[in-house]
């Protein structure tokens, strides 16, 4: 079979379609929102986020076998999304709060959540099994139901993320100036909880729980490397993620590797690559003097010839040593 | 109508009180200096002002609305004292003047953002860094960033936090013109400085806070050639050091 048919065949598999939109969206709308999230120093909120998601899988459960719905994990991901927010609207307030106490405060949450999931899965008559393709993804379990919460919720997060970016960069970039423009710092910074929160639960079905906040902060950290302002860390940052992201997922289909830890690696090796590069690269391009033309404040009797401004290409002689 | 209207303002940090009572009415088009040592609540008191740190008690008015959404923030600049460390991800000077065009009432910039972003920088000289890093330059270019981002408004009401710490004198001079062109189109300033110094000629009025309390509001005090006088109110850049409440005095011995 040649190289091409094997490509039709993957796409002409629904199962591999499904898989392909999940991770084409998730993998564009991710890194959107980390970037504010490596802006506003909290990189690490989308593991929070995810270890408090469990307990809203486990809590969805629970709830599904009570009303006896079938599937039983059919309110899984609900249940996924109310726990997020409500953990990631409660996480900006300890936030908002203080630094040292809000340290712990989100650290018992963070246990909290992974402990309350197991506990939680059990009385629902679950096995920690069931909560393994929540904790480490599983996309080809995806259904056409997840798809289309994927599906909406991305469009929903790279709408906010996109249409707002102004509005969100500015309480990102300095939060006290923005409270001194009367921009509603508090529920920008809650609007921007909940858009982690949200893509915690798109992502979990393709990368797991546990390694969201990887495709969210890892493909930022290759971008701001070589980006470089703002909006173009955020473009390049959601390029990346499209790219690993397909590019994982095709691995997985000729390989039998988990689909969301191959994505992962893919993007820390191409983080480790950038920064290997990035020290040539910048090397090249400084071709410049950095410094400003300013007057100095001093009276300086002599100019050194190889700084003044007619200063041609050739070495300027070493000023002679003094000697008394 | 004042440009601020402040009333028995109160600002409590961390169980401290760090701003006692300050009364603070500034006319339209003043140009006031806010004095004092370090750690004399002249910061605190200017970011209570702005809705930066909750006031305790007192009220505040700017531009004739009370504190809160109805202020006209369109119409109100900040310069804080430097650039927010923020996370490190690269930004552009051109990104921080445009978010000084978002307020309460736009959240998204304008079309011609580019061109008003360029002038506010070219009226500080620095035009040339609008697509350069904010990370990568000095802190006299930050500083002139900052000014920038409060003045692409062009605000009616200008509060600046020490813009001129640690920055060059051309640079200083670069402000105090700055400072002066708005002056003369009607923009109210209220300035916290170290030293008057070059902005001198600039200031109508001079408030002194000291334990944050208003210890002296008038004239701005003179700044140099009397600083022997008996009543001179003694103003720099550095408080002056405790004397040791117990131990040894300082002392000299001459061995033979």
């Amino acid at each position: 079979m040649s190289a091409w048919d094997q490509v039709l065949t993957l796409l002409g598999s629904p199962l591999m379609q499904r898989a392909l939109i999940a991770a084409v969206l998730v993998g564009a709308a991710a890194p959107v929102v980390g970037t504010f999230l490596v802006q506003r120093r909290m990189a690490l909120m989308g593991d929070g986020i995810g270890h408090v998601a469990l307990t809203g899988v486990a809590l969805g459960w629970l709830v599904g076998s009570w009303a006896a719905v079938s599937p039983a994990d059919a309110l899984a991901v609900p249940g996924a999304v109310v726990a997020a927010v409500v953990g990631s609207v409660v996480i900006e307030l300890v936030r908002e709060r203080g630094r040292t106490s809000g340290d712990l405060a989100l650290a018992i949450m963070f246990y909290g959540g992974i402990a309350g999931g197991v506990l939680l899965i059990k009385v629902a008559g679950g096995t920690n099994a069931n909560l393994m393709s929540y904790l480490f993804g599983s996309i080809s379990t995806v259904s056409t139901g997840d798809l289309w919460w994927t599906v909406a919720l991305a469009v929903l997060v790279l709408g906010v993320g996109v249409g707002l970016r102004w509005t969100l960069f500015a309480v990102s970039h300095d939060e006290e100036f923005a409270r001194a423009s009367g921009l509603p710092v508090r529920l920008v910074s809650m609007l921007v909880a909940t858009l982690a929160a949200l893509t915690v639960t798109i992502a979990m079905r393709v990368v797991g729980l546990l390694l969201v906040s990887a495709l969210m902060i890892v493909p930022v950290a290759v971008a701001q490397l070589y980006a470089r302002s703002f909006g173009r860390t955020m473009a390049v940052a959601s390029g990346i993620g499209v790219t690993v992201s397909v590019v994982g997922l095709v691995v997985t289909y000729w390989n039998d590797v988990p689909p969301g830890a191959t994505i992962v690696v893919l993007a820390i090796v191409l983080y480790a690559l950038s920064a290997l590069l990035h020290p040539l690269l910048a090397r090249r391009r400084a071709a410049h003097d950095p410094h400003p033309d300013m007057s100095d404040d001093v009276l300086v009797p002599a100019v050194d010839a190889a700084c003044a401004p007619d200063a041609s290409g050739t070495p300027a002689d070493p000023p002679a040593p003094r000697r008394p | 109508m004042n440009a601020i209207d402040a009333t028995d303002v109160h600002v409590t940090l961390g169980g401290q009180a760090i701003v006692r009572g300050v009364d603070l009415a500034v006319p339209p088009g003043q140009v006031v200096a806010l004095l004092g040592a370090n750690g004399s609540g002249k910061s605190t008191f200017v970011r209570s002002l702005l809705g930066v740190v909750p006031l305790a008690s007192g009220s505040v008015r700017l531009l004739g609305e009370p504190l809160g959404r109805g202020v006209p923030w369109q119409r109100v600049g900040y310069v804080p004292q430097r650039m927010s460390a923020a996370g490190g991800v690269p930004t552009t000077a051109l990104e921080v003047v445009v978010s000084g065009m978002l307020h309460g009432r736009r959240l998204r910039p304008p079309r011609d953002r580019r061109a008003r972003a360029t002038a506010a920088l070219a009226a500080l000289g620095v035009e040339d860094l609008v697509d350069r890093r904010v990370q990568e330059m000095s802190g006299g270019q930050q500083q002139r960033v900052l000014i920038a981002r409060a003045l692409v408004r062009e605000p009616s009401l200008l509060v600046l936090d020490e813009p001129t710490s640690g920055i060059d004198l051309p640079t200083q001079d670069t402000f105090v013109t700055a400072l002066a062109r708005l002056r003369d189109t009607g923009t109210t300033v209220v300035v916290i400085l170290h030293e008057i110094g070059p902005f001198a000629p600039l200031i109508d009025r001079a408030v002194v806070l000291r334990h944050g309390r208003v210890v002296h509001d008038g004239p701005p005090p003179p700044a140099r050639g009397e600083h022997g006088h008996a009543e001179h109110d003694h103003l720099h850049p550095h408080a002056d050091p405790e004397p040791p409440l117990d131990g040894p005095d300082l002392t000299l011995e001459v061995t033979p």
